[in-house]
């Protein structure tokens, strides 16, 4: 949205101070402040937990190739469900996209670095602590967590396993991180804009990013009291979920979907952002209607408090509630596509060429778009109690995530990638791996629809016979994703390493204060601020 | 080291977590007396509601089925069920019950009935004067205990409900006594 005339030269520029040796390397990552640091450390954390969850996705599949008992016990398959789920949402998309708001959005809205840079650090390096918390449950006796991600009780309270303390005290951790890194987007992005970069002049990346930490400190905090609640439950002799004692099961879900419902907006307007800074530049068009995408955002992050109640249908709740909610869920789709219809409007007689940032950008509104489709769907009461924990609820929210937030992500890194390490990635493999996984996916995600409108349940390790055909097709299009996605791993490290050398600029339509830097951008940027048009 | 700037406006951004995490605790009583207000939980009432019979009228044009069940939760095997399955009655009737309970183990257990009622809407109609679930009972063991259930449907339940399902569920409590 805005450009810049003229900036400052940067001060005599200087990297990172490191120390000798091992320990000075430990060193100068482990006490960094530098927002460009942490923003790679966050990176780089989300990259391996997603071949870590993804490899867990296979295990999944390996065991769903045929029915029967295959090759995995049946515990060890509900620990995968869970932790699959647990570490894809607070392993990979909220790292990565926190990640990405530590490199882009100082240098967006020409700032010097986070408002918080110390507060920052620490934000990071929970997280490491926290995954080890959680992943040490599998090697406990008795297993790891094996009720699901959403943890629910008396899954959770009376038959869990000991280890689920650890699961418990890892989600604090991780709340906590997340809710000071998001008070620290805050405080960057109201408080450190350069002068001339008003609100409405912001990236809209930048914006998503501000209504997406707003909604992480309304909700982070509930998880916590949720599972608080659900430890007091297991060792403190309390009642809050068990009927037994004047408690009530509902209520867990209740509290869990207060959270739940806006934090599957957390892990999307991010991807928003991106895909409405990915296409303008590809369509050589700015952004159309970009007050309606701000106004957008902020409906979409409100309306996600009062739509909580559609996971639980079947739970019998009153009629009532049931309509207002059917019909609240509903309206979400209108602020959707808005969305929607504008990124078409971008594209629209724009003269777009399709390198690899832009074809995920494409294959995000398109692929997004059905799993928004079916999530409608999913929202019409009659309706969802055909669809309720079957395979159609797995193909839906994979949906909007694979497809969606993943591909968002991968079209994020390969657009400021070349800009991060002054290298252009290869193009050629960058394509090969965009074709194969845009392919895969809808191998692996399409018929999930159909065994679920033909009945199969979802999370059980084994199914009846009839299913078997359609499991076939969707464990083989896993394995095509799955193994995928190193193409995109040898293209980062190769990038990383070497190659073309990148202009400022990067990409012919580019806009914004980052593609004024050099590419790669000086260690410290934008310490005089930017004067803006 | 902190702009005064920021230091205010992370105070304000911390109070909301605080204040947000407070709220999450505070779901609990909301919820607790929305449900109980509305009537929308399927819950019965925990305190005996007194039954005055020249006060409330009998729907004498009206009768309703009424059907009890009965169900251990994990990890208990009492014998537990009521003496009658079904009962059709005038809302406004009082109706008396009898459930047979027998702790079949050799040591002495506290156990708590929780009640449900299907379809939930009817919950807020029926109204209980005596159960035996509105306390823990503790049955020594082998020992045998009928236990008491007296209640009416009010007349002013819809008329479109014509059977009322109310299910038990037995926990075992001991540990909690």
């Amino acid at each position: 949205m805005s450009e810049t005339l003229v900036h400052g030269d940067e001060h005599e520029a200087h990297g990172p101070e490191q120390g000798k040796g091992i320990l000075g390397f430990i060193k100068r990552w482990l006490f960094t402040t530098n927002h460009k640091d942490i923003g790679t450390l966050y990176l780089l954390i989300a990259l391996a937990s997603f071949f870590l969850a993804g490899a867990m996705a296979l295990l999944i599949r390996v065991e769903l190739f045929q029915p029967g008992h295959r090759f995995v016990d049946p515990n060890l398959f509900n620990q995968m469900t869970t932790f699959h789920g647990l570490i894809m949402l607070f392993g990979v998309v909220m790292p990565a996209f926190t990640g990405l708001a530590n490199w882009q959005i100082p240098m967006m809205i020409g700032a010097p670095d986070m408002a918080l840079p110390r507060l920052n650090n620490w934000s990071f390096w929970i997280l490491p602590f926290a995954f080890s918390l959680l992943l040490s449950t599998l090697f406990h006796k008795g297993g790891g967590p094996n009720f699901g991600w959403t943890m629910y009780a008396p899954l959770s309270t009376t038959y869990a396993p000991p280890s689920t303390d650890f699961m418990i005290f890892s989600v604090h951790m991780l709340g906590i991180s997340s809710i000071m890194g998001s008070i620290n987007i805050i405080a960057t992005i109201l408080n450190m804009r350069a002068p001339g970069m008003t609100m409405m002049k912001m990236p809209i990346f930048v914006w998503t990013w501000l209504i997406t930490a707003f909604l992480l400190i309304a909700i982070m905090p509930v998880l916590a009291g949720a599972v608080t609640m659900m430890l007091a439950d297991r060792h403190f002799g309390t009642s809050f979920f068990e009927a037994a004692g004047g408690g009530d099961p509902i209520l867990f879900q209740h509290i869990f979907w207060f959270f739940g419902h806006p934090e599957v907006y957390v892990l999307i307007l991010p991807a928003f952002g991106v895909i409405s800074e990915i296409i303008p530049t590809f369509s050589r068009k700015p952004l159309f209607g970009y007050s309606f995408m701000v106004y957008a955002t902020v409906s979409i992050a409100l309306m996600s408090f009062i739509v909580w109640v559609h996971h639980m249908f079947t739970t019998g709740v009153p009629l009532g509630a049931e309509l207002f909610f059917m019909y609240t869920t509903m309206l979400i789709a209108v602020p959707t596509g808005i969305k929607v219809f504008n990124w078409v409007a971008t594209m629209f007689k724009g003269a777009m060429t399709f390198e690899t940032p832009m074809l995920f950008a494409a294959a995000f509104v398109f692929l997004f778009t059905i799993g928004g489709f079916t999530g409608l769907m999913l929202a019409l009461v009659p309706a969802d109690y055909q669809y309720q924990d079957t395979y159609f609820v797995v193909g839906h929210f994979h949906y909007v995530l694979v497809p969606g937030v993943i591909f968002s992500l991968l079209g994020a890194v390969y657009y400021w990638l070349p800009k991060w390490t002054g290298h252009m990635y290869n193009e050629a493999l960058g394509k090969w791996h965009f074709w194969l996984s845009a392919i895969s996916v809808n191998i692996t995600f399409f018929p999930m629809h159909f065994l679920g409108l033909a009945g199969m349940p979802r999370r059980i390790p084994d199914y009846a016979l009839q299913f078997t055909n359609f499991n076939v097709i969707i464990s083989i299009g896993a394995f095509v994703f799955g193994f995928s996605q190193l193409l995109f791993l040898v293209n980062v490290i190769k990038t990383i390493r070497g190659g073309k050398k990148a202009t400022a600029r990067v990409w012919e339509g580019a806009h914004g204060l980052e593609w004024t830097l050099p590419s790669p951008p000086p260690y410290h940027s934008f310490v005089t601020p930017p004067k803006i048009d | 080291m902190i702009s005064k700037k920021n230091m205010r406006l992370v105070t304000i951004l911390a109070a909301i977590v605080l204040g947000m995490f407070a709220f999450g605790f505070a779901l609990v009583p909301i919820y607790n007396s929305l449900c109980k207000t509305l009537g929308i939980n399927g819950k019965t009432n925990a305190t005996a509601i007194a039954y005055d019979p020249n006060k409330v009228k009998v729907a004498v044009d009206r009768e309703v089925t009424v059907e009890f069940i009965t169900t251990n939760n994990a990890g208990l095997s009492w014998p537990f069920y009521p003496k009658t399955r079904k009962i059709k009655i005038h809302p406004g009737k009082m109706a008396t019950l009898v459930f047979y309970a027998e702790n079949n183990t050799d040591h002495l257990m506290t156990v708590q009935a929780i009640p449900s009622v299907t379809p939930g809407i009817a919950a807020k109609y029926l109204k209980k004067t005596e159960c035996f679930c509105f306390a823990r009972q503790t049955l020594n063991a082998h020992e045998a205990m009928d236990m008491p259930l007296l209640f009416h449907l009010d007349p002013a339940l819809p008329d479109e409900i014509k059977t009322i399902t109310l299910a038990y569920t037995l926990f075992d409590v001991t540990s909690h006594t």
